[in-house]
């Protein structure tokens, strides 16, 4: 399956406070959450963004907490995936667990500019810059978080495992 | 095969002789947390799959403490459904007001959180119980209600970095600095996915608050988890508090690490993390003049009674400078009835301070002390992101309680040497 869209970029270090800051935190509906969405490094963020685009940042994306509510609200925004040199822990594990295509791919974030158009292949990891023509490969995902995936998330996994 | 403290729990909570450093695994869990803001999404989750009961009623805590006492509808309506799940499923540990403090302290104040265990929390900072020699970090919402489920977790065993701390430390120098000297050492991503173990003779001299100060603060370097060794200390707090068996690991001496890292504490000043990463550790004869406008002594990092004695030791007999608000936070009602027990309540008030009930309120800029727009704060908190304590152009510098009441008397940051 392939994700094409248009890119957003945003640095080092995204911490889940500027994701989605705490006065927001008194909600769990992902449309709501998705309006204020990158609020703390970009007040306009949401109002520039389309569906489809996607997000492209430096190392440690998603540190700090680890509010759902950052991945939720990046769905809610309409973003359909994250491209990252590397991303923090919790926020991987929970991107994995709802359902949040991410790609780790260290040298994207020199390669790509804000406004490209660019696609990833979700099967080989393949990211393709259309603007540029340049290419990137992203770290393969461990087959049992495939696994996750597949089954539409963790929640999907262990309850089809229980009926089993 | 030598392992480390950390492989060993995980092996032994999988069924397993051992595990090697990037292994998926299975893990039972020994206690599963979430709190106002996590466990709504967990309990959705959780009636979603019609499962019916959880997997232990005694296993799962439930704090309402980042918005509580609620402050405003929609955060009373997040507790309301914590409580209802708590009463539905009969949870034991749900705390309501008057029981609730911040999640981190109380656990291990209340005896829930224990040697050997893994502890699973939808809150980044659960890394603070490997101070007591648990395996213990932050997961998301959904593992929760998974883990509500099935009483499992699925991790990838980490790597292993060891921290070495040798020396005597300076007067005002606490378990908080040398974790910020760490993180200023390797940086926020420093330790990512693995688990970082602090040992050492210094360590083995530290108080448990310290400790647990230290495994708080991994998370900010990225770790998994944190984790320290049980010895004396580590029992003469647990063993008062223990309701249910528990087992001591300690690392071989030829396990396997991706990092070892040494210090002498004896060269380390207290430090104080600039905006707005807590890697921007320097020392706090470095700091120059920082004018502040208030400052907040708290947090499930530095809210324990050992932290408000330590800032009551610099407010007594002293006046806050009158261009700063002092916010002080008992973490837990215990701890806020120790502190007027013991005198602590009038010294801050004398010193015209105010105190709040226990709550995570100002830390993550919820309520309780909200900065406006430019203004600066010195906490003894753990995160100084961006807007992490109201507007986006404030500035929050963390560290020590000592240094933090000493700033709030000078009105700027500053030693307690220079009072
Ligand atoms: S005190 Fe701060 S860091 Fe600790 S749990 Fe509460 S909000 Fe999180």
């Amino acid at each position: 399956m392939k994700i094409e869209g248009r890119v957003w970029k945003f640095g080092d270090n995204i911490d889940t406070d500027v994701i989605i800051p705490a006065p927001y935190l008194v909600t769990t509906d992902v449309e709501e959450l998705g309006k204020h969405c990158m609020e703390g490094v970009d007040a306009e963020f949401t109002e520039k963004v389309r569906p489809g685009d996607i997000i492209v940042a430096g190392k440690n994306f998603g540190c700090g907490s680890s509010r759902e509510h950052a991945p939720m609200s990046i769905k809610g925004a309409g973003i359909s995936c994250v491209i990252a040199e590397g991303f923090a822990r919790i926020f991987f594990r929970n991107a994995f667990n709802m359902g949040l295509a991410i790609f780790e791919s260290p040298g994207v974030f020199q390669g790509i500019e804000e406004g490209d158009r660019i696609s990833v292949n979700q099967d080989t990891g393949e990211i393709m810059d259309h603007t540029n023509g340049k290419r990137f490969s992203a770290s393969p995902i461990p087959s049992f978080m495939q696994e996750l995936i597949k089954a539409g998330g963790l929640m999907s996994y262990i309850l089809n495992k229980r009926r089993a | 095969m030598p392992q480390t403290i950390t492989e060993k729990i995980l092996a032994a909570h999988s069924g397993r002789e051992t595990v090697v450093p990037g292994e998926l695994i299975n893990v039972r869990i020994d206690m599963a947390l979430a709190n106002d803001i996590t466990a709504p999404i967990a309990i959705d989750l959780f009636e979603k799959s019609r499962t019916g009961s959880v997997f232990d009623q005694e296993r799962i805590a439930l704090v309402p403490d980042h918005f509580v006492p609620n402050k405003d509808v929609r955060s009373a309506i997040q507790v309301q459904a914590m409580r209802a799940f708590a009463g539905k499923y009969n949870i034991k540990n749900f705390f309501e007001l008057g029981e609730m403090g911040i999640e981190h302290v109380l656990l291990p104040e209340q005896g829930l959180v224990l040697p050997g265990d893994v502890v699973i929390g939808a809150d980044s900072h659960t890394c603070t119980y490997g101070a007591l020699g648990a395996f213990a970090t932050g997961v998301g919402s959904t593992d929760i209600a998974a883990a509500m489920i099935t009483g499992e977790a699925w991790f990838k065993v980490p790597e292993s970095i060891k921290f070495i701390y040798h020396g005597q430390p300076g007067k005002w120098v606490t378990g908080k600095d040398l974790i910020l000297y760490t993180i200023g050492d390797i940086g926020v991503d420093g330790a990512t996915y693995k688990a970082m173990e602090f040992t050492g003779d210094a360590i083995k001299n530290l108080p448990l608050a310290d400790r647990m100060t230290m495994a708080n603060m991994a998370i900010e370097a990225g770790g998994k988890n944190g984790i320290i060794s049980p010895d004396e200390t580590t029992l003469d707090y647990i063993k008062p508090r223990a309701k249910r068996p528990f087992e001591c690991y300690t690392s071989d001496p030829d396990a396997l690490y991706a990092d070892v890292r040494t210090y002498d504490v004896s060269g380390i000043e207290p430090q104080v993390a600039f905006p707005f990463l807590p890697e921007n550790a320097r020392s706090i004869s470095e700091a120059g003049t920082v004018l502040i406008d208030q400052v907040v002594i708290g947090s499930c990092t530095n809210g324990r009674i050992e932290d408000l004695r330590l800032a009551a030791r610099i407010l007594e007999g002293r006046t806050i400078d009158k261009n700063v608000r002092l916010i002080i936070v008992p973490a837990t009602p215990t701890i806020y009835r120790q502190a007027m027990t013991e005198g602590l309540l009038e010294v801050f008030l004398s010193a015209k301070g105010i105190v709040s009930p226990p709550t995570c309120g100002p830390c993550l800029g919820g309520f309780m002390g909200i900065l406006g727009p430019g203004e600066r704060a010195v906490a003894t908190t753990n995160r100084n992101f961006v807007g992490r304590m109201g507007h986006t152009s404030s500035e929050v510098y963390l560290a020590n309680p000592a240094v933090a009441a000493a700033s709030a008397v000078l009105g700027r940051i500053g030693s307690p040497e220079e009072l």
